[in-house]
């Protein structure tokens, strides 16, 4: 989780993510963030997000982004 | 001859006055209703004095907005096309560069053009609307009109950290679009998926095309571009077959092994510019919609869009480079060498023909600097505009980019000064010293900066002064800026630092 949240903080220093839920509903992450936290997740978890899971639901807080990068940990 | 862009529509409408011209996911609106609307918007304005002088639409990006441009229009008037997502800061700075009498804002953004204290009138477009088309006026307004009227003025990166204005006219609009249509081979069946903001020229490849062959243009809502999966279903729910994007929507799509799951089912012409398409990824695209068409296309915001354009017509390894091929037709390319004489092989882009726009709103230093008489011409006057990105030839006689002469980049297609970046890093109180780098390998903005300050704090900063595309990706902290040996921040260093941590 810690992970995430520095990844997180890298693109944005001044968005408060552990408590914010409503990253894509609110705007605040855009299409260049996503591919960089994709990108970022590949090196940092050696897991591979596919386009089937890139939807809202799995972006909209640190927490979710956690949650998808533990089933695919776990489907591996 | 054809002198006014409004021509398109009024033959068009003539025709399919039914047909969608504009649609989001809430609106769409025919021909019929674009026709009147604007005639309305033009009227309104007219009755209000307000003739030939800028008037700014700050509306959402929805098809009402284009009917307000064409309104702007119809009143001989010029639009100005800003969007609620910029920095307040930008777009008071735009607004003391344009001084405007009329702001057009829907129910959303009226509220926010109030807060900034605009001096002149707003107006609500709903209202304009429902104003009584006034034939007569309109019928005077177009018989005045001349071709060399602008049409609008959009704002680029300046990197004074000053937004620069660029002033296009109907007889440059005119020619580009006329050429961009022959060699897309658009035509009214074509259904086009807009990406591009309209406060970029990058949208009048479609706004004005479908105006033109009475086609369709769906715009595609925003969050897509996150979501590559929903972005291609989109197109074929709509069953667009033509889109021209930046190339970074369209290696959203690609890199993620989209296409696994779903294929675009009617898109045969795809165009893309603005930076370089890897060829990895045009690849895994060309697989996917093996009969598409591709085109490479070139072109700065001062020479109304587009001034070049590459066919794909043959294969390219992963490490080939597309060209950018050739100008369209009534464009003129020419390359200055860095001896001052005219270079054959590589040199500087400088752009000639009836597309090169009338330079910079209410700035006639920068203007001077950018447009310039032709300098293989000492007879009469003849201006050409200064792109500051080098060019050459290869061995097929394809014009190729090869770099920008200075700190502007290209990054998720949009144009940047990275001065205007540390211009405003350095109006932070606490910042000593700032400079911004582009790590091209990973397309990321990287400022550094001396201060007592976190980062965090100079982002906050940032937002309130630079829109969203213009933030860096990472902002670091340094105790000591390199210096070259004649006293210069010493960017290459920089740049070496961001090598080393990888």
């Amino acid at each position: 989780m810690d992970e995430i949240l520095t990844i997180l903080q890298d693109l944005h220093p001044d968005v408060d993510f552990e408590s914010c839920d409503t990253l894509i509903d609110d705007g605040i992450l855009d299409s260049f963030d996503i591919v960089t936290i994709i990108a970022e997740i590949n090196d940092e978890f050696d897991v591979k997000i596919g386009a089937e899971q890139i939807v809202p639901e799995n972006f909209n807080s640190a927490e979710a982004i956690w949650e998808l990068v533990r089933r695919l940990e776990d489907d591996e | 001859m054809q002198t006014n862009i409004l021509e398109y529509l009024e033959k068009t409408v003539a025709r399919v006055p039914d047909k969608v011209a504009y649609a989001d996911d809430k609106t769409a609106i025919p021909f019929r209703d674009v026709y009147h609307h604007s005639r309305s918007v033009g009227s309104f304005l007219h009755a209000r004095g307000i003739y030939r002088e800028p008037v700014i639409v700050f509306m959402k990006k929805t098809p009402m907005a284009v009917v307000a441009f064409f309104g702007v229009v119809y009143g001989r008037n010029f639009y100005v096309p800003l969007d609620d997502e910029m920095p307040r800061y930008r777009l008071k700075l735009i607004m003391e560069n344009l001084h405007a009498r009329a702001v057009i804002c829907d129910d959303k953004t009226k509220k926010i053009m109030e807060q900034l204290e605009f001096q002149g009138d707003i107006f609500l477009y709903q209202d304009m609307t429902e104003y009584q088309e006034d034939d007569r006026e309109l019928q005077k307004i177009r018989e005045e009109a001349l071709d060399v009227d602008p049409v609008y003025v959009v704002f680029t990166s300046g990197s004074t950290g000053i937004p620069k204005g660029v002033v296009a006219c109907h007889r440059s609009v005119l020619d580009y679009v006329e050429n961009l249509s022959q060699v897309l081979g658009f035509n009214q069946d074509t259904v086009f998926a807009n990406q591009s903001p309209f406060y970029f020229d990058a949208c009048l490849k479609e706004l004005y095309p479908t105006m033109m062959f009475g086609a369709t243009t769906y715009i595609v809502p925003k969050p897509l571009f996150m979501f590559p999966v929903r972005l291609v279903e989109f197109l074929n729910e709509h069953q667009v077959n033509t889109i021209c994007w930046v190339v970074s929507a369209l290696t959203m799509i690609s890199s993620f092994g989209t296409f696994d799951t779903v294929k675009p089912e009617y898109l045969h012409t795809i165009a893309f510019g603005s930076e370089v398409f890897p060829i990895r990824q045009y690849h895994i695209w060309k697989e996917a919609v093996p009969g598409g068409q591709f085109y490479n296309l070139y072109g700065p915001t001062e020479a109304t869009g587009m001034s070049c354009y590459y066919k794909v017509d043959r294969e390219f390894a992963p490490d080939d480079v597309m060209p950018i091929g050739r100008p369209f037709k009534n464009t003129e390319i020419l390359l200055l060498g860095e001896d001052g004489g005219q270079a054959r092989e590589q040199g500087e882009i400088l752009i000639r023909g009836t597309a090169v726009t009338f330079g910079y709103y209410n700035n006639k230093e920068k203007t001077d600097e950018a447009f310039i008489q032709n300098p293989f011409n000492p007879y009469y006057t003849d201006i050409v505009y200064r792109t500051g990105d080098i060019g050459r030839y290869n061995e097929r006689g394809e014009l190729v980019f090869v770099s920008r002469k200075d700190y502007q980049i290209k990054h998720m297609g949009h144009r940047i000064e990275l001065g205007e970046i540390e211009v405003h890093a350095n109006r932070i109180e606490e910042v000593r010293m700032s400079a911004c780098i582009y790590d091209e390998e990973n397309s990321k903005i990287i400022l550094f900066y001396m201060g007592d300050v976190t980062a965090a704090a100079v982002m906050g900063q940032l937002k309130e002064k630079l829109p969203r595309y213009m933030l860096p990706n990472r902002i670091e902290p340094i105790d000591q800026m390199p210096f070259t040996a004649n006293g210069k921040i010493n960017r290459m260093a920089l740049k070496e630092l961001i090598k080393e941590e990888e």
